[in-house]
């Protein structure tokens, strides 16, 4: 899960800003393709185009078809009633547990964006510092997010637990950290932030490396003090890597679904739209076209948050 | 079993099913032994001495979902009584317990094994109302040893039989006998000497009911016998069939019950997995615990000695205190079986006195279906739990057995929970259910 933003992340820094080439050269350079390469091309925009339109595009249109019936997941596909926006009434009006999975998905956007991704910035700047053991340091953060997620839920039942917990027994308290639903999100929020600051952290630290250190000395040559520095020259010069940051920020809060669905399933308290979205798929009898009704609106809210990001690259790439 | 018994079975359901492999595994095993069978079953079903030199037809597949250790080998040393008995080797597939319950819309849609692992109930006649599953009423016609109240367990909506049991746990009230007889505790045949009981045990330091539900199963237990007690086992099983009404004053009477006994149970109880609150029954902590007999694996060898039980009791005279939950464990057949002589002989094998009697001297931890077993090996635990499932009246399932599993999933746990975090809203709680229950059953 990791792997697809940071290649992208060195490949957004490596390159240096896009000179534009004139209009007359690239036409030219078109024309002296020969056949082997135009087939080539074909076949590489080609293949990359199928496996979208099948593994993204068929489900997706699949899911929101499929959210206007109450259609069991048994039988034919011919057996279906179509059942129009029935669902959809029903997950806004009869579903107790959709209200607090919307609040819960922006708490959790907002817990990372405040606090989580600042803090893998913060730590990034400071390893790139060079400061001494900062490999050790780099690893020990990074570590959460290696991690299965089955192992992260087990740590932190070992520490939440009330009864056996590590907390409880350090502070000699009595607090339900998983069970009392006004504490679990945050003590969730406290395990899903320890993951993503490693993360950031990493991200960051890559995009950090690539900034031409003529920026810094030349900064210093000025007279700029390190935060202003910072701020003045390497943060705009990062915009890449902030936006991809901010991206990755938002798609981690959208999908968070591997810790509460280790916890308790996602539910008492930690509701969260995937949660509900695998509860009412997943199982021997499944309400597929209850449950796609909720992946559809899962759908319309990433949708924006891509619609944004498509727009802000393409004005980047325009300029 | 049904439960997860271990935080490593608990994590286990958390590989999805696309990993797990359910489907590839038995979609393969079910093409290769069909691949095999195609031919071997039409030329060898005419006579069994036929020892071919293929053999082709000496085989048929079974899917498990017995994926603990001790539960697997028993389930190894039934087929190796059957394959003793019949000359079939049959072919088991153990797909984790959980991963198995998951899929197995998808697996019965696919190539399901011959002979597949299942659980009586609505569970059941669901999918043989889907078409799913075969009929076996002809095995049934073999079968001896089993009481009225499995055959009703056995048979789907048609009036046809669909399962063969073979084992099951009741649920009941478990205590320590050496707490009990320390401070001098009388078991309980009323609800007013229950929480008499309860009073008590808090003046003794105890916790009087330990209780969990984390895992949004357990207050199903609580829910199930406070509704057998007040209003009887028909109530019960219409209710679960959506043929009531939730917003009733019958069960708003439930859920009064149970407020009125909240204050007697463990707090925080949904922050908590069975097996926690279980150990505070064995380390003492608590005086009683509502749950199926598996309670007993959460305490050592040495203990086992000291675990009793009693039914929970009654609350209502007119209702008494005779139905319990007590979910079946059993086989059914696919819908289109490769091997369908061999599956049907193995059916009414794992019906049989026979295997009863494999499952008695290995599994210390279930009780027999078939009444013919040879239960002399039983526990002191088990030949009691046998005694009170002999003598109920109606038997349950256990709710997510005996409705829409949708419905127990996505309506019920978020329900009951909602319930224990604020109990005193009740007619708020039953017309969220309600409503939603109307969404669900008439789709």
């Amino acid at each position: 899960m990791s792997d697809l933003p940071l290649i992208q992340a060195d490949h957004a820094v490596a390159s240096p800003a896009p000179t534009s080439p004139s209009r007359g050269g690239r036409g030219r350079r078109l024309r002296l393709l020969s056949r082997t390469d135009r087939v080539v091309i074909t076949l590489m925009v080609l293949v990359p185009l199928l496996l979208v339109v099948g593994l993204v595009w068929l489900p997706a249109l699949a899911t929101v078809a499929l959210s206007g019936t109450d259609w069991d997941g048994i039988g034919p596909l011919s057996e279906i009633d179509w059942v129009g926006g029935r669902n959809y009434a029903d997950v806004v009006g009869n579903y107790p547990p959709f209200v607090p999975a919307m609040q819960h998905n922006l708490l959790w956007l907002a817990a990372l964006f405040v606090v989580a991704t600042p803090l893998g910035m913060f730590l990034a700047v400071l390893l790139d510092k060079e400061i001494r053991g900062s490999r050790f340091y780099q690893t020990a953060l990074y570590l959460p997010v290696v991690l299965s997620l089955a192992l992260i839920g087990f740590v932190w039942q070992l520490i939440y637990s009330r009864d056996q917990g590590l907390l409880n027994a350090v502070l000699g308290g009595q607090t339900d950290w998983y069970g009392d639903p006004h504490v679990n999100i945050w003590a969730v929020l406290v395990a899903a932030g320890w993951r993503h600051v490693g993360y950031i952290m990493l991200l960051y630290l890559a995009g950090l490396k690539g900034v031409d250190p003529s920026l810094r000395e030349a900064a210093s040559v000025d007279g700029a003090s390190e935060t202003s520095t910072f701020f003045r020259v390497v943060f705009p010069v990062m915009r890449p890597i902030n936006i991809i940051v901010l991206v990755v920020t938002v798609i981690e809060s959208l999908r968070a679904f591997d810790l509460v669905w280790v916890i308790n399933k996602g539910r008492n308290g930690l509701e969260l739209i995937s949660a509900l979205v695998t509860q009412n798929v997943v199982g021997e009898a499944s309400r597929i076209g209850f449950g796609s009704a909720l992946a559809t609106i899962m759908l319309a809210i990433s949708l924006v948050f891509i619609t944004i990001y498509l727009a802000v690259v393409m004005r980047e790439g325009r300029r | 079993m049904s439960r997860p018994r271990t935080e490593a079975e608990y994590l286990a359901r958390l590989v999805p099913s696309s990993v797990a492999g359910i489907g590839r595994r038995s979609l393969l095993t079910g093409v290769g032994a069909g691949a095999l069978l195609g031919t071997g079953l039409l030329a060898g079903c005419g006579s069994d001495s036929g020892s071919g030199s293929g053999g082709d037809s000496k085989e048929v597949s079974v899917g498990s979902n017995q994926s603990d250790p001790q539960p697997k080998a028993v389930i190894a040393k039934v087929m190796d009584g059957f394959k003793a008995a019949s000359g079939v080797a049959p072919k088991i597939n153990t797909v984790d317990h959980n991963t198995y319950q998951e899929n197995i819309n998808n697996y019965l849609q696919g190539k399901p094994d011959d002979v597949f692992m299942w659980f009586a109930g609505y569970r059941m006649r669901f999918f043989a109302a889907k078409g799913l599953t075969g009929d076996i009423s002809d095995v049934w016609g073999k079968l001896s040893g089993y009481s009225d109240a499995f055959r009703k367990a056995s048979t789907g909506d048609d009036g046809k039989q669909y399962f063969v049991p073979s084992s099951y746990y009741p649920w009941a009230v478990f205590y320590r006998k050496s707490v009990w007889k320390q401070h001098g505790y009388q078991v309980p045949t009323t609800i007013d000497q229950f929480t008499a009981l309860g009073a008590q045990m808090k003046k003794d330091g105890l916790t009087p009911i330990a209780f969990a539900d984390k895992d949004g199963w357990p207050a199903m237990g609580t829910f199930d016998i406070l509704n057998l007690r007040i209003n009887g086992y028909q109530f019960h099983i219409d209710l679960m069939a959506g043929k009531e009404a939730w917003t009733s004053d019958k069960v708003k009477k439930v859920f009064d019950t149970w407020n009125g006994l909240l204050p007697l149970h463990q707090p925080d109880s949904l922050g908590r997995t069975w097996q926690e609150a279980a150990q505070s029954l064995q380390q003492k902590k608590s005086g009683m615990y509502l749950l199926g007999l598996f309670v007993a694996q959460q305490f050592g060898n040495d203990e086992q000695d000291d675990i009793d039980f009693f039914t929970f009791p009654e609350i209502d005279p007119a209702i008494g205190a005779k139905a319990l939950d007590a979910p079946i464990d059993g086989y059914m057949l696919a819908r289109k079986p490769k091997a369908e002589a061999n599956a049907r002989k193995l059916l009414e094998y794992v019906g049989s006195k026979e295997a009863a009697d494999i499952t008695v001297k290995n599994d210390p931890t279930t009780l027999v279906a078939n009444s013919g077993a040879d239960t002399s090996g039983y526990t002191a635990l088990q030949k009691k739990a046998a005694e009170l499932v002999g003598s109920a009246t109606e038997i349950a399932q256990f709710l997510d057995r005996d409705t829409r599993p949708d419905f127990a999933s996505t309506v019920i746990i978020p329900a009951l929970q909602q319930f224990i975090k604020n109990p005193r809203d009740i007619d708020g709680l039953v017309n969220s259910i309600e409503n939603q229950k109307k969404s669900i059953f008439t789709s």
